[in-house]
């Protein structure tokens, strides 16, 4: 049985989408679906839920790196089989939650997860530091600025405390992208570490012809700074290629995405941005996204020190200064941009002011400012 | 036996969080390619580069999508990594399963892969990280006979839609986004695994505002569920929480010495509307001024609910920066019911009139958002959605006065002749 190469199109099933989720919901879950009343988070972690019917539902949350081996998901699995009857959930985050029916089976879960080592930490809830959404990076992705899972790590290392309690003003959402095609979708942050280049694409000649559809590349820049131009091969062909204007380069990426003879990627050239403030949630004040506050940090693996301390500069300022309740995003506002480059000490350049499309929405034009240490 | 010298990535074993790196070196035991997968992002920690090439076409017959092409640029140094494809596995709604289910998956993987995965990837697919061409095709026939499962989306089509945990544990939940989910996945598989759409397309589904799965910030279709009647009040709780009887926000300020709870303070002045206030001791909300931003209801879960009319908002156009720079999804529908029992017919149908639009309108690699930008919202409305324009529908009026008037619109029409407006100008 299985498939057979001479017989591609044998007993062939297709279309069939996901497996039903219904059969993968813990009992207590299932009988209590759509009925629950309240939650409470009884310490960074451990959630209950409490149903109309007078069930409990008790969670405990796990953080995890997200690239991950079937070793560890077996491993998961014989956690689940031991506390929670076999079934476990990932959150959009990354963390797996185990769930169980009652009280007393928190504590022998929390003593077997602290047992294995540093695999399973407990936290993510509440006014802390959640998990990193991320991407591949260099471990598995062809357009990445910087690597994801390294930089992640040593950010999780740092701020480890931050996760496994509750000391913020409110929850605080970090994201990595390693490029600008931003697959982890970390524009709406509270703190965004994102993968920037700034040496415009090279061009491969040699290969382009076989490659490449020109007037695809020529189309994928959104400036217009790829022309179609004649270039002249290592060995002396003459071949239909492009040109870039390179000062008018904005470093997007997109051609490379569309054309793999115009890579930009670069050891000195590539690397990260901090961008801090936005929100998903519609809670109070509406989406929004985040802001460029450090346009370059450079790749230093295999820690990333100026990345972490940059980080964790911006996010002990936001936990001295924010009111209760308040994120990154709503605190800056309130005390103004100007005074949060002030508190935190980075260094405001001409990068943070916007000049692509739409720039003007984000300029001053009120006489209503705050005196900071800017003005001379 | 360790395969390569990993210094720098050895020193990512330390530290209280958990290590991939450790967790690699774990499987490299039994699948000894992953030593190239530590050897080769050894040597991108030291190049500070990638050392993956372009992706090549690669997938199963009959789809477009849910593999993704993969190869190393130092094939001979890493052999085990030469080619190494994601294979994208459409993940059950809200992500739950049962070890069973898990075993089988890795026992698979074990087979075909390297052993590595993302649990999960960013649009929520379960990601398998490492196999070759000619495993492809048996994976697949394992999967979908044995593990009844199927692929994901990948490329210019439907990306596999995921949803919030909704109504299995959370009490805030106004819609079934898992039911939902599942229902719109199954009924579009065609679009999901053929590609023949101008870009992606993403559907993300939100119990509530607070929009647990950021639907409002990287979806094409956003659908957040919310409420057309009152907040539910349990005024007895309310008295409980300003006793200081339940901790605000559920606990979850719990390690820092915030103060007493302050009702006025901590809910009723942070009110983005100002529509609540005490009488006495009862806390009073008028609805009719209410934005279901959830602030109150986040903050006393015990005493606060979500309303019982429940239904949607659908939102459209959200995606990440590339190219026309990032945007939000724009709210375009304010309700719609959200009914299994019609298999959610209002819904099905704003999602094929977008279809229709966007397939016929989209230059290649355009998002919806973008394709919204360049016709602009009032013909998004008017023409494709069929809606009558609502002051909902922007934050506020244009401040500039070029308006595209229609012909028909204009008493008269347009065409008009030259001569007799100059005989008349010569009257005067």
């Amino acid at each position: 049985m299985g498939y057979d190469p001479e017989n591609p199109m044998q007993d062939r099933i297709t279309d069939i989408g996901p497996p039903h989720y219904e059969q993968f919901l813990p009992p207590v879950i299932k009988k209590n679906f759509g009925k629950w009343l309240w939650h409470e988070i009884k310490k960074p972690g451990v959630l209950v839920h409490k149903a109309e019917s007078g069930d409990e539902c008790w969670t405990v949350r796990v953080g995890t790196p997200r690239l991950v081996s079937i070793e560890y998901i077996r491993e998961l699995c014989d956690i689940a089989d031991k506390h929670s009857d076999g079934y476990m959930r990932w959150t959009t985050r990354n963390n797996v939650e185990f769930m169980m029916d009652s009280e007393d089976r928190v504590q022998p879960l929390l003593d077997d997860l602290a047992s294995r080592g540093n695999k399973f930490p407990v936290g993510g809830t509440g006014a802390g530091v959640g998990n990193i959404v991320h991407t591949q990076g260099w471990v598995h992705c062809h357009t990445p600025a910087t690597d994801a899972s390294g930089v992640v790590k040593a950010v999780m290392d740092e701020l480890f405390d931050y996760f496994t309690s509750h000391t913020m003003p409110a929850q605080v959402r970090i994201a990595l992208a390693c490029c600008l095609n931003m697959c982890g979708a970390v524009h709406c942050s509270d703190i965004a570490i994102l993968g920037v280049h700034r040496k415009p694409p090279m061009i491969d000649h040699d290969n382009i012809e076989g490659l490449c559809e020109i007037p695809l590349a020529v189309a994928s820049c959104p400036l217009g700074a790829i022309k179609p131009a004649k270039a002249t091969t290592s060995d002396g062909r003459e071949v239909k290629s492009v040109k870039v204007k390179e000062e008018r380069c904005m470093f997007c990426g997109n051609c490379y995405t569309m054309c793999p003879s115009m890579p930009l990627a670069d050891p000195e050239g590539s690397g990260i941005a901090i961008l801090v403030g936005g929100k998903v949630s519609n809670t109070r004040s509406a989406p929004k996204f985040s802001k460029m506050v450090i346009p370059f940090l450079p790749n230093t693996p295999p820690r990333w020190p100026e990345t972490v301390d940059a980080i964790k500069n911006i996010l002990e300022v936001y936990a001295k200064d924010a009111l209760k309740y308040e994120r990154v995003g709503e605190w800056a506002e309130r005390i103004g941009w100007e005074k949060f480059f002030e508190k935190t000490g980075i260094p405001f350049t001409d990068k943070s002011i916007d000049d692509y499309r739409l720039a003007y929405d984000t300029w001053r034009t009120t006489t209503q400012f705050k005196f900071t240490s800017h003005i001379k | 036996m360790a395969k390569h010298d990993t210094p720098m990535l050895d020193d990512l074993e330390k530290g209280p969080w958990p290590s991939f790196v450790t967790d690699i070196k774990k499987m490299a035991e039994k699948k000894p390619e992953c030593w190239d997968i530590l050897g080769q992002l050894e040597l991108s920690f030291k190049d500070r580069i990638t050392h993956w090439k372009h992706g090549g076409i690669v997938g199963v017959f009959g789809y477009g999508g849910g593999i993704v092409g993969r190869y190393s640029d130092q094939p001979e140094k890493f052999p085990g990594v030469a080619h190494f494809h994601t294979v994208r596995v459409n993940q059950p709604s809200s992500k739950y399963y049962s070890s069973k289910k898990l075993r089988d998956l890795c026992d698979l993987w074990e087979k075909y892969g390297s052993g590595m995965t993302n649990f999960h990837g960013s649009t929520g697919d379960t990601v398998f990280i490492g196999t070759t061409t000619e495993n492809l095709e048996h994976f697949f026939y394992d999967l979908t006979h044995e593990l009844n499962q199927d692929l994901g989306g990948s490329g210019s089509n439907l990306r596999t839609p995921a949803c919030c945990l909704g109504k299995s544990r959370c009490e805030w939940s106004c819609i079934d986004t898992q039911a939902l989910c599942h229902f719109l996945t199954n009924h579009y598989q065609d679009e999901l695994h053929r590609p023949a759409f101008p870009y992606k397309f993403k559907f993300k589904f939100s119990g509530c505002p607070n929009d647990c799965v950021a639907a409002m910030a990287r979806s094409d279709f956003s659908v957040v569920g919310t409420w057309k009647d009152n907040i539910r009040i349990d005024q007895a709780e309310v008295k409980q929480y300003i006793a200081g009887e339940y901790p605000p926000e559920g606990g979850a300020h719990s390690d820092r010495d915030w103060g007493k709870f302050d009702i006025q303070k901590e809910v009723i002045d942070l009110c983005p509307t100002n529509c609540m206030w005490m009488e006495g001791d009862e806390l009073k909300i008028d609805d009719s001024e209410c934005t279901r931003c959830m602030h109150c209801i986040n903050v006393m879960p015990r005493a606060l609910r979500p309303g019982k009319v429940q239904g949607a908002t659908i939102s459209c156009g959200a995606k990440a920066p590339i190219l026309d720079g990032a945007q939000l999804s724009t709210m375009i529908v304010p309700f719609v019911e959200v009914n299994p029992d019609n298999d959610y017919e209002e819904v099905v149908d704003i999602i094929e009139k977008i279809w229709d639009f966007w397939m016929e309108n989209g230059k290649n690699r355009e998002r919806l958002g973008e394709t919204m930008q360049r016709v602009g919202l009032p013909r998004f409305i008017t023409e494709v959605m069929e809606m009558d324009p609502l002051p909902q529908h922007v934050k506020e009026p244009r401040s500039n006065p070029y308006v595209f008037w229609k012909e028909d619109e204009v008493e008269g029409g347009w065409q008009r002749d030259v001569h007799e407006f100059r005989k008349r100008l010569d009257l005067v």
